[in-house]
């Protein structure tokens, strides 16, 4: 029991990067990108072809980060200069990505890195990989408070006004597009190094987990500001392990069942903030109808309407 | 300055709905110009205005800033120039940032957005002195989310940011149309202000009849996508409403007709 939260808590700071990138894309940009089932490959595949070639690991995962960015870039290129629908251009990316995955893996579905080095051989992960997601959170809240972040953070807030105070929208969202991606495979080859193998399906899914683990973060988090909801996104993804260790200790529960867990997670989440809203909505409606309405009847009526 | 030449605009070509919003304009600004626009729906006021600005081209004819053709540049590049309010109080400011945030991307009007924070001590002090001269508080609000200001405030701050760096064009579309009338009074009197002072040039679009007469120097009519009657200064000075709806129906052979028209 112990162990195996333990274990999701250190593979919840791997996905914690790629849940990252889903907030720069789906909450920051406001652009639902499903690029991220290919590149999450990408950067797996990536990583373990230069790995299990006797290249430096960390140069690996360097390459696999590069790999994403170039993957993203060819969405927002899609999306802002071939004018293609985002859903639409992430779609498209998603399935070329495919083919891409398995020539960069040499037409192999799986590699596997058996002993050779990965980032993870000789390290301590609980001390190395909290540092390095702080490193990464630093990274992202120093550039999304430049001038450049800020203008990328506004394409999502309001594209039309930012444009209007002079920034090119096209280039901060294939920038966002781009940084989001990279994150992605980053994520994937760490994935990859620390289970050992990759595989052309590693990514299926990962946009849904991304977005349950945003949205578990600013549920239980919160997500005042940028600072807050970036550090709610880490939390949220570690969550999201826990949850999905302790649903695999349920006996009735299959590891297949996972899928359908997290598509709930994500429909409760979207769903409930517009239901409990209208239902406010209504209720106030009702409130001030009742109070306007008792006004006016007895103004109008001096109270003989109920008579 | 400002020079609209023989600018044209047609809308859904070659379609049932086809709709010419342009028809050869001309208009020229001088600097230090202060034009009030008026005319009725569908003149083609805004579509002036998305022309200067960049969000549309042109069919035909050329905006020049200048003595240089602009018509060819993205609404981004010409920002250096033109500010711009829009008539929705939620158009102009970016909600779920900080009055500082979106201060600070105003400020940025065409430089290149690079790595340098957005934020310093010395921006920040610069900041609150201009919302000072609003003279509605929002100096000690800094890092409030602009969502959570009513429409007069974040009217007040899109104009703040529109001449935040004394751009050489002002071009302001019904921007008090959307606001109650003490609102709209607030906006008027603050856009009165803050173009005199930094004697920015100015084309600004109002249903207020009153207020096209009274501001700038310059009145201009529209009509059916036409300039119909520029009045100047010395006329403009001893203008009754009266005259000027006299003068519309008179040259355009209809009634002025717009459902937000004000008169006084
Ligand atoms: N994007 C557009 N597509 C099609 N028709 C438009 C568009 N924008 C404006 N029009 C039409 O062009 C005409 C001029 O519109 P507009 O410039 O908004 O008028 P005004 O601001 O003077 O009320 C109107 O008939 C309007 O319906
Ligand atoms: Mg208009």
């Amino acid at each position: 029991m112990l162990s195996s939260v333990l274990g999701a808590i250190e593979l919840g700071f791997l996905y914690a990067l790629m849940a990252l990138g889903v907030y720069i894309t789906f909450r920051i940009l406001d652009f639902p990108d499903l690029t991220v089932d290919g590149s999450f490959a990408t950067g797996g595949g990536i990583a373990a072809v230069m790995i299990s070639n006797g290249y430096n690991p960390l140069l690996a995962s360097i390459v696999a980060f590069a790999g994403g960015i170039a993957a993203g870039a060819c969405t927002g290129l899609l999306h802002t200069k071939g004018k293609i629908n985002g859903l639409l251009s992430g779609i498209l990316m998603m399935i070329a990505l495919y083919s891409i995955n398995m020539r960069i893996m040499r037409g192999k579905p799986n590699i596997a890195m058996i002993s050779v080095d990965t980032v993870f051989t000789s390290i301590n992960p609980w001390i190395v990989l909290p540092i390095f997601i702080i490193i990464v959170l630093l990274l992202m809240n120093w550039f999304l408070h430049t001038d450049l972040g800020l203008a990328l953070r506004a394409t999502g807030d309001n594209d039309r006004m930012i444009r209007s105070l002079g920034a090119n929208t096209d280039t901060t969202k294939i920038i966002g597009i781009s940084l989001a991606n990279g994150l992605v495979a980053l994520a994937g080859a760490l994935i990859a190094q620390q289970s050992g193998f990759a595989d052309i399906n590693m990514g299926i899914g990962m946009i849904v987990i991304g977005l349950a683990s945003v949205i578990i973060g600013e549920a239980i988090f919160g997500a005042r500001n940028v600072i807050h909801a970036t550090i709610a996104v880490v939390l949220g993804a570690i969550v999201y392990r826990i949850v999905v260790a302790l649903a695999l200790r349920v006996p009735w529960l299959d590891a297949s069942d996972l899928k359908i867990i997290t598509a709930v997670i994500v429909i409760v989440a979207l769903v409930f903030p517009t239901v409990s809203r209208s239902i406010k909505q209504k209720k106030l409606a009702k409130k001030r109808t009742a109070e306007l309405t008792g006004v006016l009847s007895k103004g109008a009526a001096g109270g003989d309407l109920h008579a | 300055m400002l020079e609209i030449n023989q600018v044209s605009k047609l809308f859904n070509p070659g379609t049932p709905d086809e709709k010419i919003a342009l028809n050869h304009i001309n208009v020229n600004l001088r600097p230090g110009d202060f034009i009030t626009l008026i005319g009725s729906n569908g003149a083609g006021k805004s579509t002036l205005m998305n022309i200067i600005s960049g969000v549309m081209k042109p069919d035909a004819g050329d905006v020049m800033i200048d003595g240089k053709i602009i018509s060819h540049l993205p609404e981004y590049q010409r920002s250096r120039w033109i500010g711009r309010v829009f008539q929705d109080p939620m158009a102009g400011t970016a909600p779920h940032m900080t009055i500082e945030e979106n201060l600070a991307m105003a400020f940025a009007r065409g430089k290149r957005r690079g790595l340098k924070m957005s934020i310093k001590a010395s921006r920040r002090q610069m900041f609150r002195e201009s919302l000072e001269r609003l003279g509605i508080g929002l100096e000690n609000r800094l890092r409030a989310k602009v969502g959570l200001l009513s429409g007069g405030e974040r009217q007040a701050l899109s104009l703040l940011m529109a001449t935040f760096t004394q751009p050489d064009i002002l071009l302001l579309d019904e921007h008090t149309a959307a606001l109650d009338p003490a609102r709209a009074e607030l906006i008027t009197r603050l856009t009165e202000s803050i173009v005199r002072e930094m004697k920015l040039t100015t084309l600004m679009v109002t249903h207020n009849m009153e207020q096209a007469i009274r501001l700038g120097n310059r009145l201009i009519m529209m009509d059916k996508g036409q300039i119909i009657l520029d009045i100047d200064e010395q006329r403009k000075k001893s203008l009754t409403v009266e005259e000027l709806l006299g003068e519309f129906a008179r040259i355009s052979g209809h009634k002025l007709s717009d459902d937000r028209m004000v008169l006084a």
